[in-house]
């Protein structure tokens, strides 16, 4: 029984890695052997929450998990809070504050794991903040040369919502709808509900015009949450088997 | 890449670039009193200095956590950040700005820590460029034993430590310095830079400063209506010679 276990587990095959542009100065990409997997999505698309699921299936498959998202690095993620709180930085600020945050996990955590051969989920990558950017009107050549230290990942799941759904998602939740994910700094509308729902179209938008770029999968995102993860379930698999 | 002239901007900046102990602060210190004196609206902002994204920095470089990628966007944060919210509106508004270190900075110290020039550049290409910049051009040793006389406790960073030149502080420091100079030369007739010779004493220096500050800028055009009254001297850091790094407090 406990041979036949052992033989369940699956060694992922590595793949072909390499940098959206020139990378992190010294870094070898053939050497990250593990395997990186991004999930982008709204604030109640379910991102959490699939997360979650992911990381619990993994590790009963017996594979090493790490975690990251925006707004966890050690460098500037409280001084990244603070500045959002009193909604004072400008736009440029911001995204570059943002990239800070990212290249910090990305060296420190993302880079190192991958080495180690771990699977890391990354909830939100660049593509998150990219296409915040984008609505705010950010030139794209000048993101993609910033993002260009990025590392391609594995697999990118972009968890599609209408932006209604996300409306009645983070009432239930919260009560509430968050200022940021509202796009409130964009002056949309001064009333809260249209501008989510303007905002909310407007990052679907930029989101697909990325997909066109980067090539992610996109995931129906308004149908039960079982359902979604068993699709992410089959589609990690085969990145794991190297298919 | 355009200077603020050529984008139609009412207002003017000036830049000052040089190695630490160049004497470049205290040239622009000076230009800033006389222009004061002069009823011209002047605004000064130093490098590294804005104060949202000061507690981040000085966390990295305290703990060491910066590589150059994260010391190069970390700088260019606080670029932006004093860009957006202080320079631009200025600008518009018809000032003379002064930056103790401009773009220039980032362009040579990023590219000797590592970083592709390409990347450095086209991150700080939302910046226009200065409408004049005076390069501070000191030998080598000149500026080195400026700051090394006074056998300063120098930080990981600003010695350079962290491209692992040299285990000591002092020798890195030298290495560092020098790999910088030959950037800022490099980059001299690409950008027009007026190369000031700081071996010369600081006030025939500041002779040739305020004489291209006034042949350049149309300075009338630049004085209020009723001039305020000259506000006391505030030297930033009460030092002649000090590294860009140093925090503040």
């Amino acid at each position: 029984m406990k041979a036949n276990l052992q033989n369940h587990i699956v060694v992922p095959t590595p793949g072909r890695r390499k940098f959206y542009g020139h990378g992190i100065p010294g870094v070898k990409a053939e050497e990250l052997v593990g395997k990186l997997i991004a999930v982008e999505g709204a604030d109640g698309s379910g991102r959490s929450t699939q997360i979650a699921r992911l990381v619990e299936w993994l590790e009963t498959c017996g594979h090493a998990t790490v975690q990251v998202g925006l707004k966890r690095s050690t460098l500037v993620s409280e001084e990244l809070e603070r500045a959002q709180e009193g909604n004072i930085l400008s736009r440029t600020t911001l995204s570059l504050f943002y990239t800070t945050d990212f290249a910090d996990q990305l060296e420190n955590i993302i880079l190192p794991a991958l080495k180690a051969g771990a699977i890391v989920l990354a909830d939100r990558y660049i593509y998150t903040l990219m296409a915040r950017d984008m609505v705010r009107g950010m030139d794209e050549a000048w993101l993609k040369n910033i993002y260009g230290i990025a590392l391609v990942p594995d697999a990118v799941f972009y968890l599609e919502v209408d932006a209604e759904e996300l409306v009645q998602r983070n009432l239930a939740k919260n009560a509430t709808l968050d200022y940021w994910e509202s796009g409130m700094d964009l002056g949309l509308s001064r009333d809260v509900f249209d501008s989510f729902v303007q905002y909310q179209t407007a990052m679907q938008t930029a989101f697909r015009r990325l997909q066109k770029t980067y090539g992610f999968t996109i995931i129906n995102g308004n149908r039960s949450v079982d359902g979604i993860t068993s699709e992410l379930r089959k589609k990690i698999g085969a990145v794991l088997a190297g298919k | 890449m355009k200077t603020f002239a050529q984008l139609k901007f009412p207002g003017r900046l000036i830049a000052v670039e040089g190695l630490d102990g160049s004497g470049k602060s205290t040239q622009i210190y000076l230009l800033r009193r006389w222009l004061e004196a002069e009823g011209v609206r002047v605004y000064f902002s130093e490098w590294n200095s804005s104060e949202l994204v000061k507690s981040a920095t000085s966390k990295g470089k305290k703990r060491e956590l910066l590589t150059p990628t994260t010391f190069s966007l970390i700088h260019a944060t606080d670029f932006a950040d004093r860009y957006e919210r202080h320079l631009l509106p200025l600008l518009r508004a018809g000032y003379v700005v002064l930056c103790d270190r401009y773009i220039y900075t980032a362009f040579a110290r990023d590219v000797v820590r590592g970083c592709p020039p390409a990347w450095v550049r086209g991150m700080y290409n939302f910046a226009a460029l200065p409408d004049l910049t005076f390069f501070f051009k000191a030998d080598l040793e000149v500026s080195l034993n400026r700051i090394l006389d006074g056998r300063p406790k120098l930080k990981f960073f600003e010695a350079g430590m962290d491209l692992r030149l040299s285990s000591d502080p002092y020798e890195s420091f030298r290495i560092f310095q020098g790999r910088i100079l030959e950037q800022y030369l490099a980059m001299s007739t690409e950008f027009n830079f007026v190369v000031m010779d700081a071996n010369e004493r600081i006030e025939a220096q500041q002779s040739i400063v305020r004489q291209m500050v006034s042949r350049r800028i149309d300075l009338d055009r630049f004085k209020r209506q009723s001039p305020l009254p000259l506000p006391p001297p505030v030297r930033p850091r009460g030092k002649l010679v000090e590294l860009e790094d140093e925090p503040a407090e």
